[in-house]
């Protein structure tokens, strides 16, 4: 990494806010303040925290024609999902596939009528952006939005404290998206959507905006800053998946259990099947179920088993039979949890398996995903 | 009290010596939510690993600071590991040593040494 850190707008108000800054996908990033990752993740499944996310790329997909059709259109030669179908102001999760069925990087999609918006993860949003511009470009002008900060309110009390500001947000609906919302006085386009498990809004703002923005959330009683730190274990109580480690091109979208995000309309036999790629692969696993699976863990103890332990189906000899992708202790389950790819025939909830930790195997249970419950306003 | 460059303090108490871990290190580690220790009656020698921290952050081994026979350890920590972040110096300690040679004491810091080193 010889670049220097990129920053977001808001790193100044980090600082002040006695952030604890780390590098993270080429930008230095908050990873905790001094509330501390337990109290801050605790904060956000009881009340709201308040996340920077404006790291993750931001783009918009113009159609040439005007017809937001012809973008989602385009758009579903690089994604297995519903693009066009998706109502407008809706928004749906999605992943970009290679020719081998693997993972390039998973994405959000956003129908806003006269154009197709995506939020990409950082660590991928250059490749992203050259993948769209490669094969979108024909019927598709890409703008990246790099002068735009992307603010996530995540927790039950978000809606409550949000609405004080804008009254209009309680009428949104999960992945709801809406477009010039008055917040504080500032401009937005604003989803009911997040990365927690918890109800709450992304929110994204104009750079010059986004410290005025920031403060206005900040000011309301019910909202802390949360840094990455508590970031990650939420996403990983919530069973959702950090690109690079719980998926990536050498996982599909069925063994990483993300078959529910592909909807019937392009698997077969539906109207629009298949032409993305890797489509020869990821098809006949979503019919047939894949070799292997990614699967919740609940080790026992309170030792958690984390990234890169290596998975046994018993106590003593065998070869490995997976490997751990996420790992850590959740602070709302009270005890370690971890995510892993193990066979199929080992993938059932309540299957013992074995991590090795320290050089001992050590036994974990596989377990259903979430490991929290979601609490979305649907 | 005296403290070592892993940034343990050791106490003297009715001839054992308490062990654990500074202020320092606890913040620095983060939430504590996990700690095994070593089994009461285990011969340990200097620098050997004895207790293993696991944080929100990662995990980190707690090294032997002096020779001698593990007499005791914090049993607490085990269903409460944030005692540590709370009373690092109090209820969080993590065992106490019987010296087989309390000369070893002699070569740690004070006080104001441990201060200095972590500046």
């Amino acid at each position: 990494m010889s670049e220097p850190l990129r920053q977001t707008p808001l790193h100044a108000l980090h600082i002040e806010l006695g952030a604890k800054m780390v590098p993270f996908a080429g930008y230095e990033m908050p990873v905790q303040y001094p509330l501390g990752v337990m109290k801050e993740h605790l904060h956000t499944r009881n009340k709201a925290g308040l996340f920077d996310v404006s790291h993750m790329g931001q783009v918009v997909v113009w159609p040439k024609s005007g017809e937001y059709e012809q973008a989602a259109l385009a758009m579903e030669r690089l994604v297995p999902v519903d693009v066009a179908g998706l109502g407008e102001m809706r928004q749906r999760y999605g992943m970009f596939t290679n020719d081998a069925g693997g993972i390039l990087d998973d994405l959000m999609l956003a129908n806003l009528g006269n154009h197709l918006f995506v939020v990409v993860n950082a660590g991928c949003k250059q490749a992203d952006i050259e993948h769209m511009k490669a094969h979108l470009s024909d019927s598709c002008d890409i703008e990246v939005l790099d002068d735009r900060a992307l603010l996530a309110l995540q927790g039950p009390a978000a809606e409550t404290a949000l609405a004080r500001l804008q009254p209009a947000v309680t009428d949104m609906k999960f992945m709801d998206v809406a477009r010039d919302v008055d917040i504080a006085g500032i401009n937005v386009v604003i989803s009911r959507s997040g990365y927690t498990g918890e109800d709450g809004y992304e929110i994204s703002v104009a750079d010059t905006d986004a410290v005025a923005l920031a403060r206005a959330l900040l000011a309301l009683e019910e909202v802390e800053p949360i840094g990455l730190g508590a970031r990650d274990s939420l996403r990983l109580e919530a069973g959702l998946c950090l690109y690079g480690h719980d998926i990536d091109t050498k996982t599909t979208p069925a063994e990483a259990a993300l078959g529910w995000a592909i909807q019937k309309v392009r698997r077969a036999g539906g109207k629009r099947e298949g032409g993305f790629p890797g489509a020869d692969v990821i098809l006949p696993q979503l019919i047939e179920g894949a070799s292997r699976r990614r699967v919740g863990l609940r080790p026992d103890g309170r030792a958690p088993m984390r990234e890169g332990t290596v998975l046994f189906a018993g106590a003593e000899g065998g070869e490995a039979i997976g490997t751990i992708t996420s790992g850590a202790f959740g602070p709302t389950i009270e005890g370690p949890m971890s995510m892993g790819y193990v066979p199929a025939d080992l993938a059932a909830p309540g299957t013992q398996v074995y991590g090795e930790v320290r050089g001992k195997r050590q036994p974990a249970q596989v377990a259903a995903l979430p490991f929290t419950t979601p609490n979305f306003k649907r | 009290m005296k403290y070592t460059e892993e940034h343990e303090w050791l106490r003297e108490e009715d001839g054992l010596i308490v062990v654990g871990i500074t202020e320092h290190a606890a913040e620095q580690l983060g939430d504590i939510v996990f700690v095994e220790l070593p089994e009461a009656g285990t011969e340990v020698a200097k620098d050997d690993e004895v207790v293993v921290i696991e944080s929100v952050k990662a995990a980190s081994d707690i090294l032997a600071p002096i020779d001698g026979e593990i007499i005791e350890v914090n049993e607490v920590l085990a269903d409460s590991p944030s005692k540590v972040n709370e009373d690092a110096i109090g209820d969080g300690w993590f065992f106490k040593i019987k010296p087989s040679d309390p000369s070893q004491m002699d070569d740690l810091m004070n006080e104001a040494a441990y201060l200095k080193f972590i500046g």
